[in-house]
């Protein structure tokens, strides 16, 4: 990416950051409830999402330590189903919001991961593991096994799309 | 002089992140605020008891929530109490997780503009169909 090209993605990052930070304001002026509440929301999330992201600036260095481009080339980018199995097991087993993990798959995107694989794995952090007993408290243990089954399906079927469809117009 | 290889793998760890620090801290922000301002009775109030059009009304709400999948699933119970269909509960609870029309802006900047529209397009689709299909399973096999 050419650096104009990076200072203008930065920068509209920012206007974004401010635009809310002013709807912020305008409701400390307008509505306190809803400011002081979202504020103390805001301050929940983020103490949750801490150890995420120290969880993702380990996971990102070590990633550009040993995960070079031929790296991905070698083991993501042949053909056969073990990358599917890969990229399924690691978005099941990833935790934390789904926004912290776009840099680290922005990161491997630059290294060669085709789209596919990213769409499979954003999809398959759709199923969490350690939430699956109280989803069987709200539901049924059949659905929610036939749920889950039918999901990594759905995004087998979503990566392959999503291959098909960022190709076009390339 | 050459530097260590480690400290530069951190070091641009690090600024991977500085670039997504504002979009990620400005989605934590909108969804607190939308967190707040939409009442838990929202979700129940709007579906109308027509299995297909709930089944849309499910996925559109879905796509547009967003938290914890915890909270998806008190609302989907809560949904199933009131009457509503396993069809529309289905894609509000895939869309919930699949979607993310809040963390668009953050998923364009860092992954593309193009991607993140039609991998957010495909996963609404998606979860009727994975609603639908999951509903279906569960007649035959129980």
């Amino acid at each position: 990416m050419k650096f104009k090209e990076k200072i203008k993605r930065i920068a509209k990052s920012w206007y974004f950051l401010i635009s809310i930070v002013f709807i912020y304001f305008l409701f400390s002026l307008f509505n306190k409830e809803v400011y002081l509440g979202s504020l103390n929301f805001f301050k929940d999330i983020l103490l949750k999402i801490i150890p995420v992201f120290i969880l993702v600036f380990v996971l990102m260095s070590i990633s550009n330590y040993f995960i070079s481009p031929d790296f991905v080339i070698k083991h993501l980018k042949e053909k056969g189903t073990k990358k599917w199995f890969l990229v399924i097991i690691g978005g099941i087993l990833s935790s934390g919001p789904i926004y912290m993990w776009y840099p680290l798959l922005a990161d491997l995107r630059n290294k060669g991961l085709s789209y596919g694989l990213i769409a499979c794995f954003l999809y398959n952090r759709a199923i969490k593991i350690t939430l699956i007993p109280l989803a069987i408290v709200y539901f049924s243990w059949q659905y929610i096994v036939i749920l889950l089954v039918v999901m990594i399906f759905a995004s087998v079927l979503q990566g392959i799309l999503l291959n098909k469809l960022m190709e076009v117009k390339k | 002089m050459k530097q260590d290889p480690f400290k530069q793998s951190v070091v641009k760890a690090a600024k991977g992140l500085w670039t997504a620090f504002p979009m990620i801290l400005g989605t934590i922000l909108l969804i607190s605020l939308i967190s707040v301002l939409v009442p838990k009775s929202f979700y129940v109030s709007v579906f109308t008891k027509n299995q297909f059009l709930d089944s849309l009304i499910g996925g559109v709400i879905g796509s547009i929530s967003a938290g914890n999948p915890i909270t998806s699933y008190i609302f989907g119970g809560e949904m199933l109490k009131q009457g509503v269909g396993l069809i529309a509960v289905t894609a509000f609870l895939v869309s919930w997780v699949t979607v993310g029309i809040i963390q668009l802006p953050a998923e364009s900047s860092i992954l593309g503009k193009k991607f993140a529209i039609l991998r957010n397009i495909s996963a609404f689709i998606l979860s009727i169909i994975v609603a639908l299909v999951t509903v279906f399973i569960l007649g035959i096999l129980v």
